[in-house]
């Protein structure tokens, strides 16, 4: 399951240069791709109530939903069914009509002799800078980055890093890393400059360009790898998450395989901000989310790193962690989640957040379920009992993304 | 040649049956995407190869190969799997 929000709209919009209406950011719109096709939640202003505009897409795996926050309505989503190959499909009314992508991500035809590469699926999106209308970043399994310059119609790949020699070898093969298919995703523009990218490959590192993509380089020091393997080699660093504060685009959050981390750049090394985390949880899990205004408020949802990996919540009991302070300290935040035998936890890309006052944070689970804030709750942005998760949860039948 | 779309792709074709031209496999396929865009990439990857769960049978037989040759009076079947649960 993957979730987003019209967060970025409403922060654009609060500098007064966003075609939407100072109401209309006010409003929620909570993006919800799952398994079995995408829904819209309509939220008014105190999230008391949702309307639902669903299912668009039924039956087909959508990795990804994005809203286009320069113009407020064009929606991209990645789209593939189990059995048919995967597309793009775009909307520029919020969802009312779709169009397919006229040419889909898809890798460069192999040189003869060499087995070429196929895209099995899109997994990740981002809507390049604001200075750039029409410009998309895509991410795929087997892993691989794309651009569009049409507003998603038409994608190019990256050769740079797709068909780069070391990077072919940092991402290894379709066997290695996740259950699903490794990906390349957390694309992340600089809203300072478009030439400053950053991405992130669940089998290969964290990377960044300053040259819009013209190359990119590892940024990898300080992070650490499973015991017995070489840190110095890329191919063994497995980021889940990487996320960039709104209001300080030099701080860098990540949620990795082996512990949470921060960059504050211009450093270059990854700092273990996971260590004070309680030892009976550990800081292993998937999702990160970065409060829209407070670049030291950072929420993750720890998942049972011990042995299997078993993707479920330490000991049954699901629970937020939050710091306000950079990742100096964490606090416990469950209230309204179940307090126990809540075998599910929340994948990379299923957590997100809102823009409003107190911030609204929103998770999508392996059950198949929506958390969202209690209306009239308070900045914890956990569900107590909340209207708007029991309306989320009447339509919440929706098997999750798998992704690992 | 009559060509039989599998539910899964009516999206782009509305009919179970449509009519498509071509001397080989991969000519039909090429005239299916020339009428319907985007079906062929559902079907055939970038690398031209038959995606899992996608087949084609010309006369009862399977057709594997994207160059295999076709009559205009041959009738192609497009069976998507619907397999798993």
């Amino acid at each position: 399951m993957a979730l987003d929000t019209n967060q970025a709209i409403s922060q654009t919009n609060a500098q007064a240069t966003a075609q939407t209406t100072a109401a209309a950011a006010r409003r929620v719109v909570l993006l919800v791709a799952t398994r079995k096709g995408a829904w819209l939640y309509h939220g008014d202003a105190a999230r008391g109530s949702w309307r639902v505009d669903g299912p668009h897409f039924l039956g087909h795996v959508i990795s990804h939903v994005r809203l286009d926050p320069r113009d407020g309505r064009t929606l991209l989503a990645a789209a593939k069914t189990g059995h048919l190959g995967p597309t793009i499909f775009r909307s520029t009314d919020l969802g009312r009509n779709w169009q397919e992508a006229v040419k889909p991500p898809a890798f460069a035809a192999a040189k003869p002799g060499e087995t070429g590469r196929a895209v099995d699926h899109t997994f990740w999106l981002t809507p390049a800078h604001a200075n750039e209308p029409g410009v998309w970043y895509a991410g795929t399994s087997p892993q691989g980055l794309f651009r569009s310059e049409d507003g998603g119609v038409t994608w190019a790949p990256f050769s740079c890093v797709n068909d780069d020699a070391h990077y072919r070898e940092w991402m290894g093969t379709a066997q290695d890393g996740t259950p699903d298919g490794p990906k390349l995703h957390s694309i992340i523009v600089d809203p300072r400059d478009p030439a400053h990218l950053y991405f992130a490959m669940s089998g290969g590192g964290v990377h960044e360009s300053t040259d819009g993509g013209r190359s990119f380089h590892p940024l990898i020091d300080g992070l650490d790898v499973v015991e017995g393997f070489d840190r110095g080699n890329v191919s063994f660093h497995d980021p889940h998450c990487l996320r960039m504060a709104p209001g300080r685009p030099d701080r860098l959050y990540q949620q990795n395989h082996c512990g949470i981390y921060r960059l504050d750049r211009p450093a270059t090394t990854w700092q273990r901000i996971g260590r004070g985390m309680p030892a009976e949880v550990g800081d292993i899990g998937f999702p990160l989310v970065v409060h829209p205004r407070d670049a030291d408020t950072a929420w993750v949802l720890p998942m049972d790193g011990s042995t299997v990996w078993p993707r479920t919540s330490p000991g049954g009991k699901p629970a937020v962690y939050a710091t306000r302070d950079g990742g100096e300290t964490w606090q416990r935040l469950d209230a309204g989640l179940p307090p126990g035998e809540a075998w599910w936890t929340v994948k990379r890309q299923a957590m997100t957040a809102d823009a409003q006052d107190p911030v609204g944070l929103y998770f999508g689970t392996t059950s198949g379920e929506l958390w969202g804030p209690a209306a009239t709750k308070a900045a914890t942005g956990i569900a107590s009992r909340a209207t708007c998760r029991k309306s989320m949860r009447s339509r919440r039948r929706k098997s999750p993304r798998n992704s690992g | 040649m009559k060509v039989l779309i599998p539910s899964a792709l009516r999206s782009y074709t509305e009919n179970g049956w449509v009519e498509a031209s071509g001397a080989t496999l991969a000519e039909v396929l090429a005239d299916l995407d020339r009428i319907y865009p985007g079906i062929r990439f559902r079907m055939i990857d970038e690398q031209n190869r038959i995606r899992p769960h996608i087949r084609f049978f010309v006369a009862g037989t399977q057709a594997r190969d994207l160059g295999q040759a076709l009559a205009p009076n041959d009738e192609l079947l497009i069976v998507q799997a619907l397999s798993g649960g």
